[in-house]
């Protein structure tokens, strides 16, 4: 089985689902010649051609709005928003438009695409190149959210999400573009969505975790192993809709939580995980639940690794919570 | 061909207004689109119908029987000539004053009064507010309230069926007001760049609810705002049915082609209020209407087909009391059905509803039920 890193991996998957689907079509800023900023699309243009690999004016609202549009005609637009950071402009046309499009119209039209994204801190990026903004979409009716933390997942999610009849946006966490490889299988393979992982088995306290932090929150549990408390480590891989179920199996089995994400803390998704717990497993709770995440501040760029909710800081919470 | 009074890009910006329909009733050659009588009855007796549903709504809104409309008076001929020029395998893009286009399009009369009422067989299932709804068959988008949105939506899908090599245009219906978001900008810049199959159709009809022309932009002309992204622009009579028809069927004609966008002007008035939500008294002077009511679009068709011995009062009357009395049973059909099922609520979020919503379903078919007069 070949090794990938998460590029090559969702790379993989577009090409694969390109060859099978010839309504699918990639467009954005940058994604053909250049095969994107961080080479995602590489070697698709030479492929598939420019109709169907589109550098497109540099306008969110207009990629997103023209997909929409391609969605309705029957087409798999699959548009890249080159940082998640930059997804703003397009805003109206996810949340009032695409989210609501199979709704408002009593299910007559429905809007099969997926909003690529590289997502998240930790690389140097600064304010507008380092926002997790999840929450703001979880929130919207209608959208699916996912969030890949490796290259197997990567390829099978995508894969997943782009056969799905609904839209979706998939969050690539672009610190581990490169830096998590590990073993792709060659071929078709789908990670259905909204399938958790457990990642690391533990009887201590549930860890909840997604993307890069997933790394950050293992790294956490093996040192908190040292000291005798054995975590439960989650990859939620799909945010909305989450795999409630293996949640709450866990928590009944762990009687305590800990939610980590690097999103600003204030009505970021931790605080809607642990109010769907405490809705269904409040009495097996032992200990109040923890949120590890990011500072309610604007991303800041000299000071990023300490904003970020890295490992040091996970550790005690998981102590504390297991020992509360 | 209407090509002359074409804004194209390498030519100076052009002011003239295409007008087929002259004063004495008689057709202008150079732009004639050469209707049968026939069809100009057909599109006559639409354009009354339009009149008298939007005089009737309006009505039902003042009793409180629904909450909402949003008319078309005034503006008929734009909207139903525009309408009638596109193919049958065209798309149809909507702002939210177009229902006559739709009716045109075979949208059946009793679905729109559904509509109106949002009850079970809305075809929107009482989700939206009246007068947003759709109709895959009429080939019709979806309603949207926000100002615009539809635009870029319009130019996606001229763009995949371009990508797909079928031969189809959008029509994008949207307000002078539409012309200041930047959705508008995002769309004419797309469509110029793809060539997409696209008519972007703008009903300047001077009024954006209270805000006039002047404040949505300083440009002469809105024609002319195609020039900056490669679009040629035409300014058109917007209550003159054929000219309306006559360049609507010359964009189409530059879609067949592959010569991609055009933006139409169609000068109108909008002779009522924004929506019935809307005193249109509180900052427009009554004698700025006078004008444009004797520009009235239906009352020149009229004299038209008059002129041609295809029209008389008798007639007259009886397509006004068809209409009428169709209206009156489907509101009636209408108040007697039922509202759409509580269940109903939590589908079509998803194609396949998931955990939440069938939780949030169960907790609400579990009660307290809400006071009915709400």
């Amino acid at each position: 089985m070949p090794q990938m890193n998460m590029v090559q991996a969702i790379n993989d998957a577009l090409r694969l689902e390109m060859a099978r689907d010839p309504r699918v079509v990639i467009m954005g800023e940058d994604v053909g010649k250049v095969g994107g900023v961080f080479r995602v699309t590489a070697g698709l243009f030479d492929e598939f051609g420019d109709e169907r690999v589109i550098d497109t004016p540099l306008s969110e609202g207009g990629i997103i709005g023209a997909a929409v549009g391609m969605a309705l005609y029957g087409m798999v637009p699959i548009p890249e928003i080159q940082f998640s950071d930059f997804i703003f402009p397009a805003y109206d046309q996810i949340v009032s438009e695409l989210a609501k499009y199979r709704y408002r119209s009593g299910g007559e039209y429905p809007c099969n695409m997926v909003i690529r994204t590289p997502v998240g801190g930790g690389i140097r990026g600064g304010h507008y190149h380092s926002q997790h903004p999840e929450s703001l979409f979880i929130h919207v009716a209608g959208l699916k959210v996912v969030c890949p933390s490796n290259p197997h997942d990567a390829k099978g999610l995508l894969l997943a999400s782009i056969r799905d009849p609904d839209p979706v946006l998939f969050f690539e966490p672009k610190r581990i573009y490169r830096a998590a490889k590990g073993d792709v299988p060659e071929g078709d393979y789908t990670v259905p969505l909204g399938s958790a992982a457990v990642t690391r088995e533990g009887r201590h306290v549930t860890v909840l975790a997604y993307g890069a932090m997933l790394y950050e929150c293992l790294d956490a549990a093996a040192k908190a192993a040292e000291q005798g408390v054995e975590a439960e480590v989650i990859d939620l891989r799909t945010l909305w809709p989450v795999d409630i179920d293996t949640i709450i199996a866990s928590v009944k089995k762990t009687g305590r939580l800990v939610v980590v994400h690097e999103a600003p803390k204030t009505g970021g998704f931790a605080g809607e995980l642990i109010s769907l717990v405490c809705e269904k497993a409040f009495y097996h709770l032992e200990a109040p639940p923890a949120r590890v995440t990011g500072f309610d501040t604007p991303f800041p760029y000299t000071l990023e690794m300490e904003y970020l909710p890295l490992s040091h800081r996970i550790l005690p919470a998981l102590l504390n919570t297991a020992k509360a | 061909m209407i090509a002359a009074a074409v804004t194209r890009t390498e030519e100076a910006p052009n002011d003239t207004i295409v007008r087929v329909l002259r004063e004495d009733g008689s057709l202008d050659p150079a732009h004639d689109p050469k209707l049968e009588i026939d069809e100009v009855v057909h599109l006559y007796r639409h354009m009354v119908e339009t009149r008298i549903i939007d005089e009737r709504l309006v009505t039902l809104q003042r009793q409180g029987r629904i909450g909402f409309h949003i008319g078309s008076l005034g503006e008929e001929a734009a909207i139903i000539g525009s309408a009638f020029a596109m193919r049958q395998q065209d798309w149809l893009f909507p702002c939210y004053r177009e229902f006559g286009a739709a009716l045109l399009r075979g949208f059946k009369l009793q679905r729109f009064i559904d509509n109106m009422f949002g009850n079970a067989n809305d075809p929107v299932k009482g989700r939206q507010m009246p007068d947003h709804y759709t109709c895959k068959e009429a080939h019709w988008g979806s309603i949207s309230s926000p100002i615009g949105t539809q635009m870029t939506q319009a130019v996606g899908f001229a763009w995949g069926a371009k990508i797909e090599k079928k031969a189809l245009a959008t029509l994008v219906y949207f307000g002078d007001g539409s012309t200041s978001s930047s959705e508008f900008h995002n769309a004419m810049n797309f469509a110029g760049v793809f060539k997409t199959p696209s008519i972007f159709f703008c009903r300047n009809n001077g009024w954006a609810i209270s805000v006039p022309v002047e404040r949505q932009t300083a440009s002469r002309t809105f024609a002319e705002k195609g020039v900056a992204y490669g679009v040629p622009g035409v300014r058109v009579d917007g209550n003159d049915l054929f000219a309306v028809i006559a360049v609507t069927r010359d964009a189409i004609r530059r879609c067949e082609a592959g010569e991609g966008p055009t933006l139409i002007e169609a000068l109108t008035y909008r002779m009522g209020g924004h929506s019935t939500s809307d005193d249109p008294n509180r900052y427009r002077a009554a004698d700025e209407v006078k004008p444009w009511v004797d520009r009235d679009p239906i009352e020149r068709i009229r004299r038209y087909l008059e002129r041609n011995k295809a029209w008389d009062d008798n007639l007259e009357e009886a397509l006004r009391e068809d209409v009428d009395k169709r209206f009156r049973e489907a509101v009636t059909a209408a108040e007697s059905t039922e509202p759409p099922s509580l269940a109903s609520m939590f589908e079509d979020v998803y194609k396949k509803m998931p955990w939440h919503l069938e939780e949030q379903r169960d907790e609400l078919l579990a009660g307290p039920r809400a006071p009915k007069a709400h």
